[in-house]
């Protein structure tokens, strides 16, 4: 009985092969696979006939030529005898000086407005819900334009700079500051930096292992706040203080010497770093509220005071929630530095993508190497924060 | 032995309760909280105070030209006398009146959803996302129906923004679902293709994406065919957006308990049909916020539209601002083209958090 169904069954289970999921799913990623082809090979096909028809050849040999067009900033030597592809790294590294300011201040002010909006007293955290609702509801590109053009454009020409001191000057034409000029000897004191560092990492992993031992604490912020600052200070008066510094002075009509922060850089980092801040306030603040009173209560059973509630229970819990969605917002600010195109502010998009593109006409190269950076950022920051995340993720039995 | 009489209690002292009491725990309840509202009372006196008297108190608000306008306040009078610029761009000025139409159209369907248990919600619905970017289409470009052709290059202000999202939310939609889909499937080529496809568009700056939509859409096509502007911008911010949306509908798929796949293959059902009946239709409702936080950031991205040469409203106000007839109104242009981004952004926004609130309430306690 039992053998004769099963016999049945094999026979009759066994389905045609256009209603067997293995071969449909075989047959289907076939199909996948040769319309994508057809469909790269025929933007392909079309590019290059439509590149020979303009007269544009193809291939990187456009990075060796003569650029011929000045950039307002740059933080590696350039002028206009450099090539392409040195317009290339004067690009990114604007790019990647405007994310790196602005993911660190964008950091200090959001924790602090998403702590504000906690507060217990009512005007400050009204206020800060005021700013996050108003900041977060206006596209960026429009406060950058703001600043840039209402703002920064309206500040007094350099004649009539604003002064602090008579080493900084504001005006329309940037933030002017004392350049630093380093002596010999300066070298030491940044290799003291160095060693305070080790000397710190060292230490706290010795704290570490008597407290575990015996028990006792050993203040280690303390000592490495003493260290970081102590050490390098001490090499810095023992070398007979090694730097100098050289100030911006009004000639005619413009200023000459220190070091100038230009108006496009500071609206672009004002504006990127308040709008970034106030999705970093809400991160954080919905970040503290997700760990539960209990584990306040807990801390307190426990015994531990205010201070080692928060740095011990409550920070450590809360950060696993705030990473995650903090990320993404790191790769955000990144992304929207390149809104700096808008205001002229010369990233990587607005050189590279804008004027090296308008000039040479190699659209599919610059395009490909423009979206590679910003791919390699966005890997990068995100390979970064998930080593972090697994670092301070619940390690469950 | 007589009653026991009590005392009626006293009231609480005039310290805890009321203004004072209120004032007290909110605002001073320790050294440091009064020194914390002492700096917000400074900020606010300092920074809102005399934005108020610029912005209400000592503004110009009636006037047709730059001498109506004192320079204590703002100068409203620009954004009254160039108001039609800025909702309609270079539209024809004796066609507005099809503008108007398709704004009042999307309201009237817009309301109905807004509205819990309102009548034929379903079906005006589908009519919001099939039927009416037809009609708006027709009328905004005309060419049929004896209605004048309007070019798209014509196009601009407050009516290109909305045309720019509603499209790019519209068609993003069904992209992303089956990006979504493709994600989840057991097919590896698949799969990988809809990740590559995915994390590609995520990874790079919306406006790398207009610049390539710009630049490069037109060598990737035979010769001979050639999109405007409009299209081209359109055609590139929906494949981005699609990669977004993809992401949030993936949430609401992962969302959706085993048991419910299972079931709907116990009945029988094929993949499509067990994705349409069962599977999307719980996914979709979940991720409704989600989708709705998708599309404020997508009208916020609109702005960058300006970059490939589009007259947006923020495009509009900062063309109209550098007009020598109005001297300084940048500020007053910018305010009114932030207020105009805030209030839709604003109202979305407050919506998804209702939505979120409704459809959560298994989770409060």
């Amino acid at each position: 009985m039992s053998d004769q169904a099963d016999k049945a069954g094999t026979t009759v289970a066994k389905p045609p092969p256009w209603n067997d999921p293995f071969v449909r799913s075989i047959f289907f990623q076939v199909v996948a696979i040769g319309l994508l082809g057809y469909f790269f090979y025929s933007i392909f096909d079309n590019t290059l006939s439509n590149m020979a028809k303009s007269g544009v050849s193809t291939g990187f040999a456009f990075l060796t030529r003569e650029a011929g067009f000045g950039i307002l900033m740059s933080l590696i030597e350039y002028d206009e005898t450099h090539t392409y592809g040195r317009t290339f790294f004067v690009g990114l590294l604007n790019t990647a000086i405007v994310a790196f300011c602005g993911i660190i201040l964008a950091t200090i002010l959001g924790f602090v407005i998403g702590i504000a909006r906690l507060s217990n007293n009512w005007l400050v955290s009204k206020l800060a819900t005021v700013y996050i609702e108003i900041i977060r509801n206006i596209p960026l590109l429009l406060q950058i334009i703001f600043w840039s053009v209402a703002v920064l454009q309206a500040l007094p020409d350099p004649q009539n700079s604003i002064k602090y001191g008579e080493s900084f000057f504001l005006n329309n034409r940037g933030l002017f500051l004392p350049k630093p000029i380093f002596e010999d000897g300066f070298g030491l004191v940044t290799i003291a930096f160095l060693v305070a560092i080790a000397a710190i990492v060292y230490i706290k992993r010795w704290a570490r292992q008597r407290q575990e031992q015996s028990g006792d604490q050993f203040p280690v912020f303390l000592t490495s706040v003493a260290l970081i600052t102590g050490l390098p200070l001490l090499v810095f008066l023992a070398m007979g203080m090694p730097i100098s510094w050289e100030y911006s002075a009004l000639e005619r009509f413009s200023f000459v010497g220190g070091s100038n922060i230009i108006p496009e850089f500071m609206a672009l980092l004002w504006a990127l770093t308040m709008y970034t801040a106030a999705f970093i306030a809400e991160i954080v603040r919905s970040g503290i509220q997700a760990v539960s009173h209990g584990q306040t209560e807990a801390a307190r059973a426990l015994g531990l005071r205010n201070g080692p509630t928060l740095r011990l229970v409550i920070i450590p819990q809360a950060m696993r929630v705030i990473i995650p969605p903090l990320t993404s917002q790191y790769l955000n600010l990144t992304k929207n530095s390149s809104l700096a195109t808008a205001i002229g502010y010369p990233d990587l998009v607005s050189v590279f993508m804008g004027t090296t593109l308008n000039q040479t006409g190699q659209a599919v190269e610059i395009v490909a190497m423009t979206m590679a950076v910003y791919l390699t950022f966005s890997l990068g920051i995100s390979a970064i924060m998930n080593w972090y995340n697994k670092r301070v993720a619940l390690v469950e039995r | 032995m007589s009653d026991f009489q009590p005392h009626p209690d006293l009231a609480p002292p005039a310290s805890t309760v009321g203004v004072i009491g209120w004032l007290r725990v909110n605002l001073f309840s320790s050294p440091m909280n009064t020194l914390l509202t002492l700096v917000g009372l400074f900020i606010i006196y300092s920074l809102i105070v005399p934005a108020l008297d610029w912005a209400i108190f000592s503004a110009s608000w009636v006037g047709t030209d730059k001498n109506a306008c004192s320079h204590d306040g703002a100068c409203w009078v620009f954004v009254g006398q160039r108001l039609d610029f800025f909702i309609y761009g270079f539209y024809p000025k004796a066609e507005y009146w099809r503008i108007n139409v398709v704004f009042v159209l999307l309201a009237l369907l817009i309301i109905p959803q807004m509205i819990e248990n309102a009548p034929y919600k379903g079906y005006l619905g589908w009519f919001f996302l099939i039927g009416f970017p037809i009609i708006a289409g027709i009328l905004l470009l005309g060419g049929i129906f004896g209605l004048e052709p309007v070019p798209t290059d014509k196009w601009g202000g407050l009516a290109l923004t909305l045309v720019i999202s509603f499209v790019g939310i519209v068609a993003a939609l069904p992209i992303g679902i089956l990006l979504a889909l493709g994600r989840r499937s057991e097919m590896p080529v698949i799969r990988t293709m809809c990740v590559v496809f995915i994390e590609l568009w995520r990874g790079v700056p919306l406006i790398s994406v207009l610049f390539m939509a710009s630049v490069m859409l037109p060598l990737f096509l035979p010769e001979g065919t050639n999109f405007n502007k409009l299209l081209r911008a359109l055609i590139g911010i929906t494949m981005f957006q699609s990669a977004y949306m993809a992401e949030v509908i993936r949430g609401g798929l992962q969302a959706i308990p085993k048991g419910q796949y299972e079931a709907a293959a116990a009945l029988g059902l094929g993949y499509w049909k067990s994705m349409g009946l069962i599977i999307l239709p719980q996914a979709l409702k979940l991720v409704i916020p989600g989708i709705v936080n998708t599309f404020i950031a997508l009208f916020k991205d609109t702005t960058l539209v300006l970059i490939i040469g589009l007259f947006d409203v923020l495009q509009t106000v900062a063309s109209a601002i550098v007009d020598p007839a109005w001297p300084e109104v940048s500020t007053e242009g910018f305010i009114f083209a932030a207020f105009v981004f805030w209030v839709f952004c604003f109202t979305m926004s407050r919506y998804s958090i209702a939505l979120e609130r409704k459809l959560h309430t298994g989770h409060q306690r």
